[in-house]
């Protein structure tokens, strides 16, 4: 007898291979029920893989991954009813209209045929398709192709939702419409969702997976990657004086206080410095009146706060590997299909 | 099964919008209106043996080579090129479902466009008045044989389309395997190396596989259960390889 409320997605030790390439490579992750969570990797790095392998459209080489309880490998019926998952470029069918296809999906994913109608309804109504309904699918615009897939995507209100890529190619109005969607859709169902756009990922996600070249390399809340993966907290300091003597000055505020990069003075003998510090709390303060007190003239003091997107880059860059660090090293990477 | 009838409803009316079923029936009717009125001339210069339902349906393998490969060759490279595959079968529906949904979208459509030259016949008997022209023996063994090597066909043509997400290459893998299958069994038939003692069995299967010969029972009105054999077991062999083909490209892919 299973746990009585599975994790939505376990994922363990997943790999996949194409024709001598490793897309996947040792993948293991879990997704709470309700939890929206963000799947970011560079180009290649294996994320569509993984999606598909979720869906059990693609079949995994080894390991395991479990929906809401269920073995894709085993038992991809009882998987497949419960996701709903847009793929990547999101393919339609091009001469069907848009209230048509979604009664064809819906039918196909056993709405009964009572309820698919007013199903239908509520959908076009929350992706904004209204205008749209009887349109046919080809001649509509790529916003509201991308919006046609969510609809379905949605559609039989499954409890795990995998979209690759769902934002792409949207206008950033409409990009806020997807946004409050997925938001609207948190704690009913899980969401798994992929996109190059940073700033999305972190305002909609409850957590973030990055991965690179098959596997994990960092995970967490965006606050908590940022701690992780910088390890640092930056300062950005603009400030004239003795600035020979600006080492030791910081040395007596805080011991792990450093200077990473200074700036050549400019006229007024102003000089740039980014400071790095590996505490977290707030040494601004202190700081300030440090120089203050020894008569540095301060223009600026302000703490950096990095984005997902400097997460990111230092995350793959590095392929850090913390979350699993007794793996082999992951083979070596080429183009992957 | 629980899909097939959703799919199957889905593909037909896929078919009924597309402008590209009725420019295929437009030249198909042509086509044939074109070779009864040829046969009808005959008869008018010299009294001919058999009858014109017979000579009719004899130039059967004419349409099946362009008909069928045109009426399957979308149906599953389409699907793949689109990537709409992908969101197919990631619902609850398995691949058998999407094959056969297709096949028998395919094969309505290729019955009903053969049903429709009955309007011939039905013109003919109309303006003549002669009975003889209209021998109701070959007329119905001639449908009965369209309907039956119909599967085959189709099946092959559905076959083609699983193997290339191009629907051209799908198109002209159909119209090989066709004629390899219509004409190469006729030529092999005749070949003479073929009819050495020792390739007796080889002589024996190629001559079971005869669509010729079976065309010429079917008109005389034998229906022959070893021909509805071949078709059927052709149709599923042809069907049940276009499943795995679509699976083994997911498995390779």
């Amino acid at each position: 007898m299973p746990d009585p409320l599975p994790p939505a997605i376990e994922v363990d030790h997943l790999v996949k291979s194409y024709a001598g390439m490793t897309a996947v490579a040792d993948l293991s992750f879990t997704v709470a029920r309700g939890e929206i969570i963000g799947f970011l990797g560079p180009n290649g790095a294996g994320k569509s893989t993984t999606m598909r392998i979720l869906t059990g459209y693609l079949p995994a080489n080894s390991g395991t991954v479990r929906i809401c309880g269920h073995s894709v490998a085993t038992e991809p019926d009882a998987v497949k009813r419960l996701i709903g998952y847009m793929p990547e470029n999101n393919p339609l069918p091009e001469d069907m209209r848009v209230s048509e296809y979604l009664y064809f999906r819906g039918r196909l994913k056993e709405i009964p045929r009572r309820k698919l109608g007013p199903r239908i309804d509520e959908v076009l109504e929350l992706c904004d398709l209204k205008r749209v309904r009887h349109k046919i699918i080809g001649q509509l615009s790529k916003g509201y192709r991308q919006r046609v897939g969510i609809a379905e995507a949605i559609l039989a209100e499954p409890p795990v939702i995998i979209m690759d890529e769902p934002t792409i190619g949207l206008d950033p109005h409409q990009i806020l419409i997807v946004r409050d969607l997925i938001a609207g859709l948190r704690g009913r169902m899980t969401v798994i969702i992929s996109s190059h756009i940073l700033p999305e990922i972190e305002m909609t996600c409850d957590r973030v997976l990055i991965i690179n070249r098959g596997r994990v390399v960092a995970q967490g809340t965006p606050a908590a990657l940022r701690r992780e993966v910088l390890g640092r907290t930056a300062y950005g300091l603009t400030v004239a004086g003795n600035i020979a003597g600006l080492p030791a000055l910081l040395q007596a505020v805080e011991p792990s206080f450093k200077i990473t990069t200074a700036g050549e003075p400019d006229a007024t003998g102003f000089v740039q410095l980014a400071l790095a510090t590996e505490r977290d709390d707030e040494f601004g303060e202190p700081l300030l009146q440090a120089l203050i007190a020894q008569n540095y003239r301060v223009r600026a003091l302000s703490r950096a706060h990095p984005t997902l997107e400097d997460v990111f880059l230092a995350a793959t860059r590095r392929t850090w590997d913390a979350t699993q660090p007794n793996l082999p090293k992951p083979p070596p990477s080429g183009p992957i299909p | 099964m629980k899909h097939f009838l959703t799919l199957l409803s889905h593909e037909l009316r896929m078919l009924l919008v597309s402008p590209s079923t009725y420019i295929a029936a437009t030249a198909f009717l042509f086509f044939m209106g074109f070779i009864f009125t040829g046969i009808l001339e005959s008869y008018t210069k010299a009294p001919q043996e058999a009858s014109p339902a017979i000579v009719f349906f004899s130039t059967f393998f004419l349409p099946v080579f362009f008909m069928v490969p045109l009426l399957t060759m979308r149906c599953l490279a389409e699907e793949r090129r689109l990537g709409t595959i992908e969101t197919l079968l990631t619902t609850p529906v398995t691949t058998t479902e999407v094959v056969l949904g297709k096949y028998s979208a395919a094969y309505i459509l290729y019955v009903t466009l053969w049903g429709a030259t009955a309007g011939f016949f039905y013109i003919l008997k109309s303006f003549s008045n002669d009975p003889r022209l209209l021998d109701s023996g070959p007329l119905i063994g001639g449908y009965v044989f369209i309907a039956v090597s119909g599967l085959l066909f189709v099946a092959i043509g559905v076959f083609a389309s699983s193997l290339s997400r191009n629907q051209a290459v799908a198109g002209i893998l159909a119209f090989v395997m066709l004629a390899a299958l219509i004409i190469g069994g006729r030529w092999l038939g005749e070949a003479a190396f073929l009819s050495r003692d020792v390739l007796a069995p080889a002589k024996a299967a190629v001559d079971y596989a005869q669509v010729f010969s079976h065309y010429d029972d079917f008109t005389r009105g034998v229906i022959d259960t070893r021909h509805l054999l071949f078709y059927f077991s052709g149709t599923a062999l042809a069907l049940i390889f276009s499943i795995f083909s679509v699976e083994a490209k997911l498995i390779h892919s």
